[in-house]
């Protein structure tokens, strides 16, 4: 709904106590970014901490989708409420989007959890899981702001895990996905040798590959691929590099998403990695990192904003109109206005 | 961002077993094209399945293709489970729908109906028309206390 009728804090409330009605429309203020989203950042921030944040992403047609739709089934059967944020990207030209990740998990949101339906005034006793489809909207820091607040905003309001599934294209889609707790890099047969799966900047993320598609012929050249690539992480060091554990090899497991061959073990190897991460202090570490990828990402947005203030005053106007008659570099003008702007 | 930037977000389904899918997908098209995010659940949804994506969706409106005369009962029944979850959106019909049963399908509170023939551009203002209307009639109901957002 383009409207909300009431304070962000009612709606909060709601959401918190299981209103999916509520919890829908903070997420369109989330995704609109402003003073509301602001004001559910503070909101959220003090109940978060407690949820499982799973990343999914790889090619298209890899088969994100469906394998996320299979652990969503196995979460909410094994008791869990798992919520997923679905990112599709938007037209560069018209804005408008697609979202078609929901049609290949559409059974999931209305799942029975084998309590019947809850009570009506036992909201928290629902245990359906809650998939937000997400358009990149053009913009490039509009996604890195939503997608983690829209992260803790689940979290707070008692989902667990919550997973977001990208497509593995674009810095911010990788960005994303690398901050979760558990980054998951899904690949399919006939998508290219190792060649190819060393120049996609997916594998630095991943800490689970899965082989999805896996009754297809060239899976396990695509294991072995991956085990070669691993092999190399580890002797050129990359390995140390991103994580700072070179004991740590990501396990590879292989998948068909379409019947969910292989879904129990992608959930176990997704369980033994957050063991793993709390087996020291790398859990803690590494959401210190996601802090920082946020409070970074808001900062540009509000230095951004802040740059096209200048630009639109007849100062910054003149200035950069010295750069267009060529009186100035374009070098001299950014610092001059640099000057401006921090005084 | 204003309210008028952020993009009209339409559920995109065919209710029950019809499985003629062609048209509805030449309209997520045509919408996804003029601007607006289209959530395509496709084939074989239900009044529930579509009224959960609705919600957590936070859809402004929601479209229905239907191509095997089912429209007067099905159509009405949208309309009631959207109601019962208080959902207010609008439900706009597309597909084959003889002239005789518009207008019952309006007042049954279906918001508009689109024929074989509507143009593209047609197709894109009846959803925003019909959003608009939807939000007109909200911020009634709401009256003063609106805070808009």
């Amino acid at each position: 709904m383009a409207r909300v009728h009431k304070p962000v804090d009612e709606h909060y409330s709601e959401a918190a106590a299981g209103s999916r009605l509520a919890l829908g429309r903070l997420l369109t203020l989330v995704e609109r970014g402003g003073p509301e989203a602001d004001q559910l950042s503070e909101l959220a921030h003090q109940d978060t901490g407690r949820a499982h944040v799973v990343g999914i992403t790889g090619a298209p047609g890899a088969g994100k989708s469906t394998l996320t739709g299979q652990l969503v089934h196995r979460y909410v059967d094994a008791g869990r409420r798992p919520a997923v944020l679905a990112v599709d990207p938007s037209s560069p030209l018209t804005g408008g989007a697609i979202l078609g990740d929901r049609i290949r998990m559409y059974d999931v949101s209305e799942v029975e959890t084998g309590q019947g339906a809850p009570a009506p005034d036992d909201m928290s006793a629902d245990r359906r899981p809650f998939i937000r489809s997400m358009a990149t909207r053009g913009h490039s820091g509009g996604l890195a702001l939503a997608v983690p607040l829209a992260v803790r905003l689940f979290d707070a309001v008692g989902y667990d895990p919550v997973i977001i599934e990208t497509v593995g294209v674009g810095q911010v889609e990788v960005d994303v996905v690398g901050a979760a707790d558990t980054a998951v890099v899904v690949a399919t047969p006939g998508m290219g040798d190792a060649v190819q799966a060393n120049k996609a900047g997916l594998l630095e993320v991943a800490d689970i590959f899965v082989v999805n598609k896996a009754d297809r012929p060239g899976a396990n050249d695509v294991r072995r691929d991956l085990e070669l690539m691993l092999d190399l992480s580890h002797m050129t060091g990359l390995d140390t590099m991103e994580r700072g554990d070179a004991d740590y090899r990501p396990p590879i497991v292989m998948s068909s998403a379409l019947d969910g061959t292989g879904a129990e073990n992608v959930i176990a190897a997704i369980d033994d990695h957050l063991v793993y991460l709390g087996q020291s202090d790398r859990l803690r570490r590494r959401r210190e990192h996601r802090v920082r990828t946020e409070v970074r990402a808001r900062l540009k947005q509000a230095l951004d904003r802040r740059v096209d203030d200048l630009l639109a005053t007849d100062e910054g106007r003149a200035m950069v109109a010295k750069a267009e008659q060529a009186d100035l570099s374009p070098t001299e003008v950014a610092t001059a206005l640099l000057d401006i702007l921090f005084e | 961002m204003s309210e008028s930037d952020a993009p009209i977000r339409v559920v995109l389904a065919k209710l029950g077993l019809d499985g003629h899918d062609r048209g509805l997908k030449i309209v997520a098209r045509i919408l996804r094209d003029a601007g607006m995010e289209v959530i395509y659940l496709g084939l074989r949804q239900t009044t529930d399945s579509i009224v959960a994506a609705a919600e957590q969706e936070d859809a402004d409106a929601v479209g229905l293709s239907m191509h095997n005369a089912g429209h007067m009962t099905l159509a009405p029944a949208m309309v009631g489970a959207l109601r019962a979850a208080k959902l207010t959106c609008p439900v706009i019909v597309g597909g084959i729908v003889p002239d005789d049963d518009v207008e019952a399908l309006l007042d049954a509170g279906v918001a508009a109906v689109l024929g074989p023939g509507a143009s593209a551009s047609e197709v894109a203002q009846v959803v925003r028309d019909a959003v608009a209307a939807a939000e007109a009639s909200d911020d009634a109901t709401v009256g003063g206390s609106k805070v808009e957002t």
